[in-house]
């Protein structure tokens, strides 16, 4: 009997995606990054007229800036740490015996001062406060970066370790909705412009245990979270791949972020999931980028 | 029940006023109940009355107000 190859399979076999024995931790290929590029450079021509400043964090950020921004009261099932062998000769031997037996070698690791990004936007906050007040306009910033969430999944659009390209706004609660909404709109132009077929719907973030389900409720009645949602290879659903997200004062109260009057600020950003719309692309144009729409190969300037 | 259940927004829900001059159906949020505490409250609340307070209630409506808080706990906390 033949079995059913699943989209991952499929992305295996085409070489689009490289496995390495972890789910949802891959490696990509030419072909696949190609599209990528092209999916920033299309966000990115929406952008131009904004002027945001361009930031750039490594993958990894300040384990205190984690501690510190409330990630952990969150979502503390998603985040990652990164621990090292600070040992002795003596420990080390120890280390070696383990590796050897193939014990669990990992107990005597000890966490460094990194913790892995959650969102590209973390490391951002604490750097526009040490700033001082935002100029009467507010601010504007893109980001990208590698993100880790620790959810292994063998659906190939929830990957551990993905690149999220961001946009965020610091400023008046007026200022940052208004934002959000112009961001709504080319989102769903971008999409439209794409051919995927997709739907833009209220959500809410993974908080984690019972209290999760409280924040869950609060940020859905508040609107708080919007997401655009395309079908890849989830049973349960169509995936989020672009999210808009209104954050009222949580970080403007959290890292001392006041407006030009002194007041606390409120943020919104708009991310986009890179992996995720790479996927929606190859998922409902197929493997062979020359077979594409000619209109969608000239949005990502695949000539 | 209504007393309990003021000292325990007085120590969680961080309102920063006195709860004793809060009306039954006054807004919570309004008055600046955040999402964060709204947990701590339910944690205060669920402690205070030795109950566990089924997934149903765990939303923002529930706790919007000490009457609707007075409600709820009314389904669950035995007499």
């Amino acid at each position: 009997m033949d079995k059913q190859l699943t989209f991952l399979d499929q992305l295996f076999a085409e070489g689009l995606l490289i496995e390495t024995g972890v789910p949802g931790l891959y490696g990509r290929n030419h072909t696949f990054e190609k599209i990528v590029a092209g999916f920033e450079r299309a966000v990115a021509a929406y952008a131009t007229e904004d002027q945001a400043e361009s930031v750039h964090f490594p993958p990894g950020m300040s384990r205190n800036t984690l501690s510190s921004s409330g990630y952990l009261k969150s979502f503390p099932q998603l985040a990652g740490t990164v621990h090292s062998f600070c040992g002795s000769d003596h420990d080390h031997g120890v280390l070696l015996r383990q590796l050897a037996n193939g014990e669990d070698w990992t107990q005597g690791q000890v966490a460094t001062d990194l913790a892995l990004t959650p969102a590209a936007c973390y490391p951002l906050y604490p750097m526009i406060a040490a700033r001082g007040r935002l100029k009467e306009t507010g601010a504007l910033f893109d980001l990208q970066s590698y993100c880790f969430r620790h959810e292994p999944s063998e659906d190939p659009a929830r990957m551990q370790l993905f690149r999220m390209r961001e946009y965020v706004r610091a400023g008046t609660a007026d200022q940052v909705l208004d934002f959000r909404e112009t961001w709504l709109e080319r989102g769903r132009h971008l999409m439209t412009s794409l051919e995927l077929p997709f739907e833009v719907d209220l959500a809410n973030d993974p908080f984690f245990g019972r209290g999760g389900k409280i924040m869950a409720s609060g940020q859905r009645e508040q609107g708080l979270k919007f997401e655009l949602l395309v079908p890849i290879a989830n049973s349960g659903g169509p995936t989020a791949c672009l999210s808009f997200n209104y954050h009222q004062d949580h970080f403007g109260k959290t890292w001392g972020i006041e407006t030009s009057n002194g007041e606390t600020a409120h943020t919104a950003c708009v991310g986009f999931g890179l992996e995720r719309v790479t996927l929606a692309l190859l998922r409902h144009h197929g493997f062979n980028l020359a077979d594409w729409p000619s209109e969608v190969r000239g949005k990502l300037g695949l000539g | 029940m209504m007393a309990r259940i003021r000292e325990v927004i007085a120590s969680h829900g961080e309102l920063g006023i006195d709860v004793n001059s809060v009306a039954d159906d006054e807004d919570l949020y309004k008055l600046g109940l955040t999402s964060f505490a709204t947990v701590q409250v339910m944690l205060g609340l669920e402690e205070a009355f030795d109950v566990e307070m089924p997934e149903h209630l765990l939303n923002r409506a529930t706790f919007s107000s000490l009457s609707q808080i007075q409600s709820a706990l009314a389904q669950v906390v035995t007499a």
